[in-house]
């Protein structure tokens, strides 16, 4: 392909020509920036650097707003560079500080035209040349060109002088060498007295210190005067988060900073100033009460006014201020709550934050109550953000601050309820665990399942299905609680269950399987204890489950009598008579028999054991009251023999496992765990312990046996037939063949309203106003009347739980070891050299004062001579620490990774930084040590 | 680094200006540009400034048709960003004589230069009006 020719170069278009040809292209967007690209990719070639470098400034244009690749055009920005033209060199240097990277080839050719311009007199073109070695360089330009940067340090051109600082920070931070060359002068620039120098200059150390403060603490003094002297808010502002990191490692500075902060904080006028005082105040300077007063009281100012900005802020502070001042946030409550209906989403979450830290086990009711209000007429972002605050909050360190967990179990079914509600999972693991943890809830908890269960609307919400599985799980595991099995059942095998997914509907079979055994020994027990009543000689033999059924028939009349006026969710055990459980072992063929043909093997396999079951007992029981007594009794014994022994397996408790109990099995003779397994290390060691109250199922919880029917619990207090009930009713109607017989009378014909219309829930509080004054009594810490009601037992794995931890611990400290080998004073080299420098510069100030520059001038100029310098270090010695070999040597072997390759070119090439830069080595012996400036 | 990109943003979503002060490719750029937009232009007058987005807070603030958007890590004070947003307006104001879009489209590489002047290295080092404009008009002059 040719150069472009002459006429090409006349005609080319010009940025501005490409800006309004892209406004008014009738060619589509695309077609023609590609065109332009063309264009550019040949005008780009020219030997004449104008037109080459106008095809360079709009090929930056397409790529900086258009995202269209320039690394082809690099070596031309070179080409460009190399112009003696300043607008040329704009041009070029603009292009390579958008488009060169760490790995971009050209790289290292850039080195030399940037050392020319560096050294240039036009005070522009250095600046431009700094400009774009702040955004472009690596470790080789920031170690070749130290010299440079070290010489317009001290530039007399004040406006090249502060790019310079402003450059050292990138610098340091690819080549960290250079700190032991540089640190001195950027050092003395912050006793500059300009403003523009030290706003760069202080720029630079609030970065430096954000990442190593330890090391800049010997500065605090020049810190401090700037925090007194300087009126530039912005210069401030920067020094105040210098001290924010400061103050907490050195508790004499933050008892010494205090005051200027608060006096800052009470003259200035500017917000952004005083949110800076706030906020250094509640991050580091906390112990200081007068101080927090006064930054809780300008966050009070924050919060009242009109600007979304500052109630943001505002709230942000606040909850900064939280964990070691409640006292602040429970001041400030009414704003903090009234912000939950705020326009902003960000303020909502917030403010929501700041409620949850209010929690506690007093209020814990109320909160969650007016929360979960809430939560129904939000949006359904916000809504489950409401949910998940509620579920993390109350569940943690093991249900703390839950003191009714019937309370707490009927809040989880009325959340899952909130139609817009996806947290079913977090409330699954909640209900389970409770399950497992607390014996004393599982009544309620499995009348919560059932209301669940039961209801036909929260099949279809897909969010839920986790949560269903749950309930499911609970109702099945504690059925012995449940007030009506029949019902349960009816709720389990639901003609839309087939909505769930196969997992679930598993879940279902499986836990239906257990209320279904449940039933039958029930009736069994019954029949056996009523028998035992009419013929109380027999009592002994009805006490054991192997009954006598003699009057097999009178029995069953009385009972199918009985049905009528005992039917209904009252007590279990009276509603199961012989006509129930025949339908309720048709209803279970009725149901499952579709499934053995299920294409899930889960599903298949569990319906056909339950209809197995089925069939083993199901003649048996029934044949047995048209046969003759004695044959009767006989294969009544054998049926009820199965069941008692399935009963038998299901009975056993599950418990809550540690996830460390693993652990705690001792190792098997002869059996080499580690031989081949230890490279799995390597491969699962970053996968982190799993937090210590997760559980797993699996284990049997063996201290508890089974549960035997005489304890049975039943809780007295009969409940209405709520609504959900209805809605299963109203399903009934419907799908009458799938259902048990009923008694009773239905009358709802709708279709199924969503789970819960915030319409019906009555009492809502509608306006924000009610929600504060609600939350207002219940902020109020009283004691409750009602908390009389003693905590149930939670069975914590105390003892197993610590473990983990110190396992963590130790597993942090073995990778904090091999990482960063013994330094604990020493984060990253670059840090550890730059504690040298402070300390090095520190010593040539404490001089400065008696000794005027002497021992400074030394430093840059007499770099032969370390004995001299040593005797003095010596005389300085009493105020540093000792530096461990260990220490230095961790600090050299880190350096060396980073120098290796580096050094030899360095030390050849580089001769009057190289023999600076040795210098350190010779103050590494001391260390550095926080002169006591405060004193 | 306290600052970590710049934006200027049309109401219609279109880039008018992007400095990054660290190396992102071009999708990354993109990428975030896309969502950032997103997400604050759904934003209404009555809501905060402040958008945290990834490892990034977004502080932004609306004048006229274009949107000024900066990305700051998340201990930069969020006030002082607005007030450096107001600062570059106020200081391309002085500069065009009552800026629009298209001054900033048309002039692209003056507004860079502004804003090289004021951030280096993502921190702010120059905020006085005359300062930063000192070598504009000067080179406005020579050429």
């Amino acid at each position: 392909m040719s150069g472009p020719s002459l006429m090409d170069s006349l005609f080319q278009r010009t940025l501005e020509d490409l800006i309004k040809g892209l406004r008014q292209q009738l060619i589509g967007e695309q077609a023609f920036i590609s065109k332009a690209l063309e264009e550019i990719r040949k005008e780009i070639k020219s030997t004449d650097l104008s037109t080459k470098s106008t095809a360079l400034l709009k090929l930056s244009y397409l790529s900086s707003l258009h995202f269209h690749d320039m690394s082809f055009a690099t070596f031309h920005a070179l080409e460009v560079l190399s112009s003696p033209r300043f607008s040329h060199k704009r041009i070029a240097y603009h292009a390579i500080s958008i488009s060169f990277h760490d790995s971009t080839p050209v790289l290292l050719l850039i080195t030399n035209h940037l050392r020319k311009d560096l050294s240039s007199t036009n005070e522009f073109e250095v600046s431009l040349s700094l400009q774009c070695l702040s955004r472009i360089a690596n470790v080789d330009l920031a170690r070749d060109l130290t010299p440079e940067i070290f010489t317009l340090l001290s530039s007399n051109k004040l406006y090249v002088r502060k790019k310079a600082v402003a450059v050292v920070l990138r610098v340091f931070e690819k080549y960290p060498e250079s700190v032991r060359v540089c640190f001195k002068r950027l050092v003395e620039n912050l006793e500059n007295s300009d403003p523009q120098v030290l706003s760069a200059v202080v720029g630079v150390f609030c970065e430096l210190a954000s990442k190593d403060p330890i090391s800049y603490l010997p500065l605090a003094p020049e810190f401090y005067k700037i925090l007194v002297d300087s009126k530039n808010n912005w210069v401030l502002i920067k020094v105040l988060k210098i001290f924010a990191k400061l103050a907490p490692l050195e508790p004499r500075l933050a008892k010494r900073v205090v005051e200027p902060i608060c006096d800052h904080m009470r003259r200035t006028g500017a917000k952004s100033l005083v949110f800076e005082c706030v906020r250094t105040v509640v991050t580091s300077l906390i112990e200081n009460d007068s101080a927090v007063r006064l930054a809780v009281g300008k966050v009070r100012e924050f919060l009242v006014d009109e600007d979304p900005n500052l109630k943001y802020l505002g709230l942000q502070a606040l909850s900064i201020v939280a964990p070691k001042h409640l006292w602040a946030v429970s001041e400030n409550k009414e704003f903090v709550i009234k912000s939950l209906s705020d326009a902003d989403p960000n303020i909502k979450i917030e403010s929501l934050r700041l409620v949850m830290a209010l929690v506690s086990e007093h209020n814990v009711a109320e909160i969650s109550r007016v929360l979960v209000n809430y939560a129904l007429k939000s949006d359904p972002d916000f809504c489950n953000e409401i949910l998940g605050s509620i579920l993390s909050t109350c569940s943690r360190n093991v249900y703390e601050i839950i003191v009714d967990f019937d309370w707490y179990v009927s809040l989880l079914g009325e959340m899952s309820r909130i139609p817009h509600c996806q947290k079913g999972e977090e409330i699954e693991n909640q209900l389970i665990d409770i399950g497992m943890r607390v014996k004393d809830v599982r009544p309620e908890l499995v009348c919560v399942s059932r209301d669940l269960l039961i209801d036909p609307a929260l099949l279809g919400n897909s969010f839920l299905h986790r949560l269903l599985s749950a309930a499911a799980w609970v109702s099945g595991e504690y059925v012995e609680y449940s007030r009506n099995p029949l019902e349960l059942m009816e709720a389990l095998l639901q003609p839309r269950t087939s909505l769930l997914p196969p997992s679930i509907t598993a879940i279902y079979i499986q836990s239906a399987f257990k209320v279904l055994v449940f039933c039958l020994l029930t009736y069994l027990m019954q029949r056996g204890s009523t028998a035992s009543s009419m013929f109380p000689d027999n009592l002994p033999s009805a006490v054991s489950a192997s009954v006598s059924y003699e009057s097999f028939d009178d029995l069953s009349v009385e009972n199918v009598v009985d049905a009528t006026d005992t039917h209904g969710p009252t007590c279990t055990s009276a509603s199961i008579t012989n006509e129930s459980i025949v339908n309720l072992l048709n209803l279970v063929e009725l149901a499952l028999g579709p499934l053995l043909g299920s294409h899930d093997v889960e599903i298949q396999e569990r319906a056909r054991n339950v209809l197995g079951f089925v069939d083993l007992t199901k003649l048996d029981l029934l044949n047995s009251s048209v046969q003759e007594e004695n044959d009767s009794e006989r294969k009544g014994a054998e049926a009820s023999k199965t069941i008692e022994l399935m009963h038998g397996a299901f009975s056993k408790e599950l418990g809550p496992v540690s996830s460390s109990a693993q652990g705690k099995i001792c190792l098997p003779d002869g059996l080499m765990l580690k031989e081949n397994l230890g490279d799995l290390e390597m491969i699962c060691g970053d996968i982190d312990q799993p937090s210590s109250n997760s559980f797993s199922f699996g284990s049997p919880y063996e201290e508890k046996g089974g549960v035997s029917f005489s304890n049975l619990q039943i809780k007295e207090n009969s409940r209405q037939s709520n609504e959900s009930t209805s809605l299963l009713a109203e399903h009934r109607k419907r799908h009458g063949l799938y259902y048990l017989p009923s008694g009773k009378s239905e009358m709802i014909s709708n279709d199924y309203p969503p789970a819960n219309d915030p319409m019906l829930l009555g009492n809502i509080n509608d306006n924000a106003d009610d929600l504060v004054k609600l939350t207002e009594e219940s902020l109020t810490p009283k004691r409750k009347p009602n908390h009389a009601k003693p905590r149930p037992v939670v069975v914590k794995l105390d003892e197993v739980d610590e473990k983990p931890e110190s396992k963590e611990d130790s597993l942090s400290g073995a990778v904090h070891d091999v990482l960063f080998g013994s330094e604990d004073i020493v984060p990253t080299s670059s840090q550890s050299n730059l504690s040298d420098m402070p300390s090095s510069k520190r010593k040539g100030k404490e001089k400065q004062h008696t000794d005027s520059h002497v021992e400074s001038k030394e430093n840059l100029v007499d770099h032969g001579n370390p004995s001299s310098r040593r005797r003095k270090h010596h005389s300085h010695g009493k105020e540093r620490r000792h530096r461990s070999p260990r220490k230095k040597n961790a600090e050299e072997r880190k350096d060396n990774g980073q120098k290796l390759k580096e050094k030899s070119s360095h030390r050849h090439g580089m001769h009057k930084s190289g023999q600076r830069a040795e210098e350190p080595f010779n103050f590494s012996v001391q260390t550095p040590v926080i002169p006591d400036f405060l004193l | 680094m306290g600052i970590r990109f710049i934006l200027m943003v049309n109401k219609q979503g279109q880039t008018r200006l992007a400095q990054y002060y660290e190396w992102l490719t071009l999708e990354e750029r993109r990428a975030l540009e896309g969502e950032i937009v997103r997400k604050c232009l759904a934003r209404t007058e009555q809501q905060c400034s402040f958008v945290e987005h990834r490892n990034y807070k977004i502080v932004y603030r609306r004048y006229a048709s274009l949107f000024f958007l900066v990305g700051v890590d998340n201990d930069e004070n969020e006030l002082a960003i607005l007030e450096f947003i107001h600062l570059l307006v106020e200081t391309m104001d002085r500069h065009f004589g009552n800026v629009c879009e298209l001054d900033i489209m048309f002039h692209l590489e003056k507004a860079h230069f502004m804003l090289e002047e004021m951030v280096m290295n993502g921190s702010v080092v120059e905020t006085s009006k005359a300062n930063i404009l000192t070598p504009i008009q000067l080179m406005d002059k020579a050429s």
